[in-house]
């Protein structure tokens, strides 16, 4: 994290919150939390333009928690949304018809389910015109608002709606990071609400870039992932330490990460709190798919100390 | 000025932009609608035109991104074409119930499968429940003309909807004719600038746009909202073809009247291929049939006092649709029948045709014998069922080509596929 940062440590986190309490997410939702702390750092001078999925229901006529600006696209197409609102905004200011002073940030906010699947083309679209805006990913491992069913982002033996099953879902978790970075964009990074340190300085980082920009939250969904609300922070953690969710950043073309958990915390300190993943241990331990998710988890690591030196 | 040039329907759909002053441009290439976009790229391009444009990825978010353009303030033209505009269809109807205002060109073109690229107007009729208003031009001069007036109504604040101007694909699109341009330093006396500030995201100002609503209750109230907004369209619509009239003094109305005054016999169709009726008409006259059209120029908002005037007290009508709703028949037959039903002097029978799909000719052999029919249907009262348009000619030939398919080997394995 090489510019300095105004928040060098928890202390200087914001303690007011500009999200307005009271919406209709669930208790202890991952994905409210990362928005919540992404939006303290960001301000009220913002338009998110969202697309289906829980967070729609932050806003519901005539309630928004939001300070500043908010639309409602589809699925699939909240980026160019935020094309048109960018464009139209740049074309009132160069003539003038807008001052400076009324322009706004355009942030994009929506799960995984569209970044990683629906909404992949029209994001890569926008990535190819350069757009100016930040794209908040609420990472929630399912299609959440239809009742947690597979998407792209489910991890590897997680079990869902539609795979309620066997292992659970056989495929693996599609790798949205490197996808948007091998688009070089200005800025991708991941982040997690329960580690509020490293995700305001990214976001701050991100504010002062222009050009498209990436924050993808790993969000603890007590609903969808099967645990007790309040272990939604101790979950997030753990999904760093055992090295399920790594922090990284690509800034100026490289890949950075911003912590090396050592040593990894077994992986299954992780899973075994989750209801998605409980197959694996009850009735009897699935020890095969464990050691091939903690195999997984370690090649990653690997190819990381090899590739940082770190 | 004004100047009289020779230009194809799609030139005429660039010059619309160009007129409004259209300053954003999210667009996305299909054929027969690319010409537009690739006129307006280069006028903008060569400094003759300012606004900007965008190429999309597809149409879905081509029509978010001009929705949203609109919303935040500023004057939006995009175009497309059949299976684009069925690929954008969710965001058709999103950008009504946003309350925006935007002008899209629709060049129709028959919808797959099978795929061709010749028109009809399945695709802009799948539009006709999205809360878009709906112009459909018969000739290149009223794609130029329909395109300032859809602005102006879309923008009026008692309306603030999306209007699509439909023209055919290859028969206008790609057709020269004369056409007289409005002259530019008049367009602002008919189209005053957009409000920027009615309806937009500013950081002074915060709005939250399309929020979801919870329950039947609010859900009803804002779409009954946009309805009566379409309604009360029509009569914005007139009250801007009489500026229209006024300015540039070319009149129009929302159901255009060819010789209609004593006809007997009366056609009613939409687009370019209504122009075929009208010459149509004026053979029948010449022959003793006192034949008349009556032809749509607004779909929707539906015109139904207009089209009452227009049909009630006919021996007959004949409705011929350039659409086929499978298992139903022609679309504006239908609509056609809802207005005319338990009306008084309703017309002694009405009669449907399905014709010019995919760009097939409809001869004047056809509306002669249309017209025969409407006489006999009108004498014993009762009308036969919807008639689909072919001869045997084109029959033997589509049996000839499966002759051929099947010598060949090259029949995939059912009719009807390719
Ligand atoms: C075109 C379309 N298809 C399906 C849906 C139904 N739908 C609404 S929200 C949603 C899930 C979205 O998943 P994600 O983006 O991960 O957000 P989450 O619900 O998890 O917050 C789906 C499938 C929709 N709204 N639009
Ligand atoms: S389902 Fe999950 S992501 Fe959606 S609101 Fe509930 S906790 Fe949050
Ligand atoms: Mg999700």
């Amino acid at each position: 994290m090489s510019p300095k940062s105004q928040f060098s440590g928890m202390k200087d986190l914001p303690k007011t919150h500009l999200l307005a309490p009271g919406s209709a997410m669930c208790a202890g939702c991952g994905g409210l939390e990362a928005v919540r702390e992404i939006y303290d750092v960001l301000g009220g001078k913002t338009v998110f333009v969202n697309a289906a999925g829980c967070m729609t229901l932050m806003s519901v006529y005539p309630y928004t928690p939001f300070r500043g600006s908010w639309l409602y696209t589809a699925m699939a197409s909240a980026p160019a949304g935020a094309q048109g609102i960018r464009d139209a905004l740049d074309i009132l200011k160069s003539h003038d018809r807008i001052g400076e002073d009324e322009d706004l940030d355009v942030v994009v906010l929506t799960g995984d389910g569209s970044a990683y699947g629906m909404g992949l083309s029209s994001t890569s679209g926008a990535i190819d015109r350069d757009l100016d805006f930040l794209y908040v990913i609420y990472d929630n491992e399912g299609y959440g608002n239809t009742g947690q069913q597979t998407s792209a982002a489910t991890p590897h033996g997680a079990r869902t709606a539609t795979a309620t099953s066997g292992i659970g879902v056989a495929g693996r978790k599609k790798d949205l990071f490197s996808i948007l970075a091998a688009h070089e964009p200005a800025y991708v990074a991941t982040v997690i609400g329960a580690e509020p340190l490293d995700l305001a300085r990214k976001v701050e980082r991100a504010k002062t870039m222009s050009g498209p920009r990436f924050l993808i939250a790993l969000s603890p969904c007590p609903t969808g992932w099967g645990f007790d609300p309040q272990l939604s922070v101790e979950i997030g953690k753990l999904a760093v330490k055992s090295g399920a969710w790594p922090l990284k950043e690509y800034v100026d073309g490289r890949l950075v990460h911003n912590r090396v958990p050592k040593p990894l915390v077994p992986v299954e300190e992780y899973l075994k709190r989750q209801g998605r993943f409980r197959h694996l241990f009850e009735p009897r331990k699935d020890e095969f798919t464990l050691m091939d998710i903690q195999a997984q988890i370690d090649a990653y690591w690997a190819g990381v100390m090899d590739h940082d030196g770190a | 000025m004004t100047q009289r040039t020779l230009i194809t329907g799609n030139g005429a759909a660039a010059w619309g932009a160009r007129l409004a002053g259209a300053e954003y441009m999210p667009v996305f290439p299909i054929t027969p609608q690319t010409e537009i976009i690739e006129t307006l790229g280069d006028w903008i391009g060569k400094g003759e035109m300012g606004g900007r444009m965008v190429t999309l990825e597809s149409e879905h978010s081509m029509i978010t991104a001009a929705g949203a353009g609109a919303a935040t303030g500023v004057r939006v033209f995009t175009a497309t074409s059949s299976q684009g505009l069925l690929y954008g269809m969710e965001m058709l109807y999103t950008v009504a119930g946003w309350r925006v205002p935007l002008v899209l060109v629709n060049v129709s073109r028959g919808l797959s499968a099978p795929i061709t690229l010749e028109p009809d107007h399945n695709d802009i009729l799948a539009a006709r429940d999205s809360g878009c208003l709906q112009i459909h031009a018969a000739t290149c001069q009223e794609v130029v003309d329909a395109i300032l007036i859809a602005y102006r109504v879309a923008e009026d604040a008692r309306v603030r909807l999306p209007a699509i101007v439909n023209l055919d694909g290859f028969y206008l699109s790609f057709t020269r004719e004369p056409v007289w341009l409005p002259d530019a330093s008049k367009v602002a006396q008919f189209l005053p600038d957009m409000d920027p500030d009615e309806f937009a995201f500013r950081a002074d100002k915060p709005v939250s746009a399309a929020v979801a609503v919870l329950g039947g209750g609010p859900y009803s109230y804002f779409r009954y909202q946009t309805h009566l907004a379409a309604l009360g369209a029509v009569e914005v619509f007139e009250e801007a073809c009489v500026e229209y009239d006024r300015v540039f003094g070319r009149s129009y109305a929302p159901v255009m009247a060819h010789r209609l005054d004593d006809a007997e016999i009366v056609f009613v169709m939409m687009g370019s291929f209504a122009t075929k009726a009208m010459d149509a008409v004026d053979r029948l006259r010449a022959q003793g049939v006192k034949a008349g059209l009556a032809r749509p120029l607004l779909l929707r908002p539906w015109p139904q006092d207009a089209i009452r005037k227009a049909l009630t007290g006919r021996k007959a009508v004949v409705v011929v649709d350039q659409n086929l709703s499978m298992g139903f028949g022609g679309v504006l037959r239908g609509e056609v029948a809802s207005a005319l039903y338990g009306q008084a002097d309703a017309p002694g029978a009405l009669l449907g045709y399905v014709g010019g799909l995919g760009g097939r000719d409809i001869t004047f052999a056809e509306f002669a014998e249309m017209a025969r029919e409407a006489e006999t249907a009108a004498a014993g009262g009762e009308a036969p069922p919807t008639r689909l348009l072919y001869t045997q000619a084109e029959l033997r030939e589509v049996r000839n080509l499966q002759t051929l398919a099947h010598a060949q080997g090259l029949t995939p394995g059912g009719e009807g596929r390719s």
